[in-house]
């Protein structure tokens, strides 16, 4: 199948594609799947009651990339997708999603992404969300995920979640179930000007004993954004948990940082740094000094912040 | 030619008071030489280096640079006109790395010069192409990524703020004999080097002795050293609390 060049550019910002991969894949375009390929280890289709995807991973596979890309490009339009993702025993996987939102209309447009994930005993995943808006008109670009993972024993996990630009509004929802041996990191990194709202909540429960989790946040707010993390580590065994997030505030934006730790086992360590400040004049006339111009030095600083 | 001419800088302090921090400075800075600024601390050394690079705006006087007067140009526009100042506390950023620092300072340079600039200071390329110039680095470290970054420039005028502060015993040398061996008769520019250290006062081409915001001496280094060896000597003895002698 052949994308507009638009669709196509929209598909490369959320995924770095540069062309239609072979292998498992799922491209969805205003609410459709237009692309649906199974590969010998990866199966992709639909779920029982017909409201999403299915994509099954069998044990042991190794080294495989899925991509599962939405884009919204309908005016008004508004998405909602219910995906589940099973990765079996012992593999090793990296699942590319993400949504990115074209909409030149006066219309809102949207997508729900409901995720629900299963690393079972022993496996690896990866998992890679971009989330980018784009557009003149009036119309909101909308995302509100939500993921729900569970980190069998002894697997681990690793998930990027990034917010590029262009969405209007967000709710992001992230809830973790750690079991025992189990490791999780969650990076997030959220990017919002004019107007823009975003909100991000994770819960991480570290259930089993020796399980552990990281949360990384980075946050740069513009012009009259606003943005809220509220990030809760949960330790229910003998675990350690670690919560990091920082932010940059910009002209007359606003950022609220809630990390939340909370013990239920006195053999749990948790811990956390949260830190939100304006960029520091220091590093304004430093790289200024070595010939950026103001405007490009604060650029530097952002781009080097949400790498 | 950088030339400062009459230049003075003034703040205002809590009260309402106008405090001057430095007063109708005059010195010429030549191609080709090594220049060295002592005296004791909050003299005002750093506050001509700043001056000079256009971080703080003097109130009176110019800074000419070829002639041309750069005393209203920004920060940026002294860099590109071939200024370059080593900061005597680099400040640290999240997420940019050693090397996005040094190819912002030396857009031509690649990744051997990158490693060359690295291994020059000391740095063993391995363990710091990917670092962040983050909170990871010791001061040490700051120091000697901040120093690569002015040698990579090839400015006509560097200005390197006490390179020896936070700087270990072991490193001075080597970082100090890199400025010397790359400035040193080096026909086209111009190096400033703010220092105690009793190892590069006799061998710069001028001393510069800044006290009480003014110009206290000023002379060839074999003129000023025997001048100021025993107050620097002296200085030196009490940051080390007598635990080394002079010969470091």
């Amino acid at each position: 199948m052949n994308f507009k060049a638009e669709d196509m550019k929209l598909i490369s910002t959320i995924t770095d594609l540069k062309e239609i991969p072979s292998g498992a894949l799922n491209i969805r375009v205003d609410g459709k799947a237009v692309i649906r390929n199974s590969s010998p280890n990866i199966s992709v289709g639909p779920n029982e009651d017909g409201t999403g995807l299915k994509v099954e991973v069998k044990a042991g596979t190794k080294n495989e990339t899925v991509h599962v890309p939405v884009i919204v490009t309908q005016a008004g339009f508004k998405d909602k997708v219910y995906n589940t993702f099973i990765i079996n025993e012992d593999a090793d996987i990296t699942i590319v999603a993400g949504c990115g939102i074209h909409n030149d209309s006066h219309a809102d447009s949207g997508h729900d992404g409901i995720h629900t994930i299963i690393v079972k005993k022993g496996s690896h995943m990866k998992y890679v969300e971009k989330h980018y808006g784009e557009g003149s008109g009036r119309g909101k670009k909308i995302l509100n995920p939500t993921t729900d993972i569970t980190v069998e024993s002894g697997a681990s996990a690793e998930m990027e979640l990034v917010q590029i630009a262009g969405v209007d509004d967000t709710l992001r929802s992230t809830i973790a179930r750690i079991q025992e041996h189990g490791s999780l990191k969650i990076t997030e990194r959220l990017m919002t000007h004019g107007e823009q709202n975003a909100e991000s909540i994770i819960d991480v429960y570290l259930e089993g004993a020796d399980s552990n989790a990281q949360i990384l946040s980075r946050a740069v707010a513009r012009d009259k954004s606003r943005q809220v993390f509220k990030a809760a580590l949960i330790g229910q065994a003998e675990a350690l948990g670690h919560l990091e997030c920082d932010a940059i505030i910009m002209d007359q934006a606003k950022i609220q940082s809630i990390p939340q730790l909370v013990a239920e086992d006195a053999r749990a360590v948790l811990t956390h740094e949260a830190a939100i400040g304006k960029i520091a004049g220091e590093q304004l006339v430093k790289l200024m000094s070595l010939g950026l111009s103001e405007e490009e030095a604060v650029n530097t600083i952002i781009e080097g912040f949400m790498k | 030619m950088l030339r400062l001419k009459n230049v003075s800088m003034a703040v205002g302090d809590n009260e309402g008071d106008i405090r001057e921090i430095i007063t109708d400075i005059n010195l010429d800075f030549h191609p080709g030489k090594l220049y060295a600024i002592t005296g004791p601390n909050g003299g005002g050394k750093t506050t001509i280096a700043k001056v000079i690079m256009g971080i703080y705006q003097h109130n009176s006087g110019q800074v000419l640079l070829d002639g041309e007067d750069i005393s209203a140009l920004s920060v940026s526009d002294r860099a590109k006109r071939g200024i370059a100042y080593a900061f005597q506390q680099p400040p640290r950023f999240k997420g940019l790395t050693i090397p996005d620092l040094l190819t912002i300072a030396s857009p031509g340079l690649d990744q051997v010069g990158i490693r060359k600039s690295l291994r020059d200071v000391g740095l063993c390329p391995e363990d710091y192409f990917e670092r962040d110039v983050g909170p990871g680095l010791s001061g040490g470290e700051m120091k000697r990524i901040e120093i690569a970054q002015v040698l990579a420039r090839d400015a006509r005028v560097s200005i390197f703020d006490e390179p020896e502060a936070g700087v270990d015993l072991w490193t001075i040398q080597r970082l100090i004999g890199l400025i010397i061996a790359k400035y040193q008769n080096s026909p086209k520019s111009t190096a400033v080097i703010i220092t105690h250290n009793e190892r590069v006062l006799p061998i710069c081409d001028e001393i510069i002795v800044v006290n009480g915001g003014r110009i206290e001496r000023q002379g060839s280094g074999a003129e000023i050293w025997p001048l100021i060896k025993d107050d620097i000597e002296c200085k030196v003895k009490m940051q080390c609390r007598g635990e080394i002698g002079y010969e470091f």
